[in-house]
């Protein structure tokens, strides 16, 4: 179902970069990184819940099951994650091992 | 930006408002060494009722709490209070990073150097021509010089990526190309925006804003140059240039944001609505008198009012509407166009004709200009025959028995 790239982003430890902060809106929240300037817009609750549980979590697939994803959302999730490290958000705090499945 | 959404959009959240401004702008003081001819807010002279130092550290301390993230500070020449270099250290100190607009007047080696070593700071750079004859006409003698002096310090400095702010007129859309090539000579990035009928600005908007074949260079250039250059969102009104599906509208928050993600805390302490907005009719309240700033942002009546929805007049039919949203409300205010109608430089040529009706433009309400001309002062006005006539006036005493015939 997922493509490989999602499983392997699942496996991996990531987390809310030092210099980023959230703010809670009605509609999620905004990130802003203060240290390159960028303002990102994190567009549902559940998106919130699960950035703001990266840093708890094992690793992502732990973080997107506490934050309640549904499964079958996962990829979309994953893409989403994807997008908020392309502007340094969020990263990979160390990438799993990867025993595989 | 993420793709996993649901219920209101994005852009439905922003026109209901946030629970704090995501574009402040909070300007320090109107006394300014410049007289800019468009200045914005009119700046000039110092107003002696400006915010102590205390009364600002008070504002941080807020706009921390609200966790906004970063103010734009302006002015006036904010750099030219005293305290200033002390309120940006105690933004910063409080979680508030700082972008500062200048003109340079202050930005010396040592300062330049402070910036470079202090985070979450970021400069630009006023400029509004690439050359010193196209800049000094409205910025005044000698302020070319003074922005590129600055400019190179900071780069000498080790500064990262500076801006140079510039303000798109009719006497400088032709030097788009030569103001990329000059941002790219100092490590600075380019951003432009637009000249709106604010402040002073309305006495020369009719002669410094883009004629209709510039605003579609402007369009082109921007389309071109994508990202590469920053533009504070001001031309989502150009967006319409494109294809009626919006996939040609400039990147950004299409939409005007006054009192909904944008606003403007004055040297006083007044909130207005944008920092293009300084009149009474925008004026939402005072972070002294009224309880603070995020009691005026989150409970003001004008702000509320900003936050219902609005009607769209005649672009409600416009197929271009999703994209340009009618336009720029301080535009058509300070040219005595109505709110809910095109914007006064209407790609679709509808605020052209609006402008040539009958309409009233609003007499300031708030003005710090310096009450006589000082020296340096940019002159606009050019001596120019009048077109209609074909030979000197006609004298009462003219006694030529053909006086007033054409020859
Ligand atoms: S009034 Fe004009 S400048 Fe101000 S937020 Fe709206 S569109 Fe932007
Ligand atoms: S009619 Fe209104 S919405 Fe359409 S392009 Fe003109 S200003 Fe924009």
């Amino acid at each position: 179902m997922a493509c490989a790239a999602c499983t392997e982003v699942l496996d991996e430890s990531w987390g809310l970069t030092p210099s980023v902060e959230l703010r809670p809106e009605p509609f999620g929240a905004l990130a802003y990184h203060f240290g390159n300037r960028r303002l990102t817009f994190l567009k549902t609750r559940q998106l919130v819940a699960v950035v703001r549980g990266l840093d708890e979590a094992p690793d992502v697939r732990s973080a997107l099951a506490a934050g309640g994803v549904a499964e079958r959302e996962w990829p979309a999730y994953v893409a989403a994650l994807r997008n908020l490290a392309a502007t340094d958000m969020i990263r990979p705090i160390a990438a799993a091992a990867g025993e595989g499945r | 930006m993420t793709t996993v959404a649901h219920g209101p959009t994005l852009l439905e959240h922003f026109e209901h408002g946030l629970d704090a401004p995501i574009c402040l702008t909070w300007e320090l003081t109107y006394a300014c060494n410049l007289t800019c001819a468009h200045c914005l807010s009119s700046s000039g002279r110092r107003d002696p009722r400006e915010l102590t130092t205390e009364q600002c550290e008070e504002v941080i301390d807020e706009l921390q709490r609200m966790q906004v993230f970063y103010v734009n500070i302006g002015g006036g020449e904010p750099t030219i209070r005293p305290d200033f270099w002390h309120l940006l250290r105690y933004a910063v100190d409080h979680q508030v990073g700082v972008k500062f607009s200048t003109n340079g007047v202050r930005i010396d080696r040592e300062k330049a150097e402070l910036l470079a070593s202090t985070d979450y700071v970021d400069v630009q750079v006023s400029l509004d021509g690439a050359t010193a004859e196209v800049n000094d006409r409205v910025r005044g003698p000698g302020s070319y010089a003074t922005a590129l002096r600055a400019l190179g310090h900071l780069r000498d400095a080790g500064f990262r990526d500076a801006k140079i702010s510039v303000v798109c007129t009719r006497e400088n859309v032709d030097q788009l190309d030569q103001l990329k090539a000059l941002a790219d000579e100092y490590g600075a990035t380019l951003r432009l925006t637009r000249l709106r009928p604010s402040g002073r600005g309305v006495d020369v908007w009719d002669d410094l804003h883009p004629r209709p074949e510039q605003q579609r260079t402007i369009y082109d250039w921007l389309v071109a140059h994508g990202e590469g250059v920053l533009t504070g969102d001001s031309f989502f009104h150009l967006s319409a240039f494109g294809p009626a599906d919006g996939s040609g509208a400039l990147p950004g928050l299409n939409l005007c944001g006054a009192g909904r993600v944008v606003c403007l805390i004055d040297p006083v302490g007044d909130v207005y609505a944008c920092p293009f907005a300084i009149h009474d009719s925008f004026l939402a309240g005072n972070v002294l008198d009224d309880g603070g700033f995020a009691k005026v942002w989150r409970e003001s009546a004008l702000f509320a009012e900003l936050r219902s929805p609005q009607t769209s007049g005649a672009c409600t039919s416009c197929q271009h509407f999703d994209s340009c949203r009618g336009g720029c409300m301080a535009a058509k205010f300070f040219t005595g166009l109505p709110l809910d109608g095109p914007d006064p430089e209407c790609v679709q040529g509808y605020g052209e004709s609006a402008l040539s009706t009958e309409r009233t433009v609003p007499l300031p309400s708030v003005d710090h200009s310096r009450p006589t001309a000082v020296r340096q002062q940019p002159v606009l006005l050019q001596l120019t025959r009048r077109t209609d006539l074909v030979a000197p006036p006609l004298s009462a005493c003219a006694e030529s028995p053909l006086a007033g015939f054409r020859g």
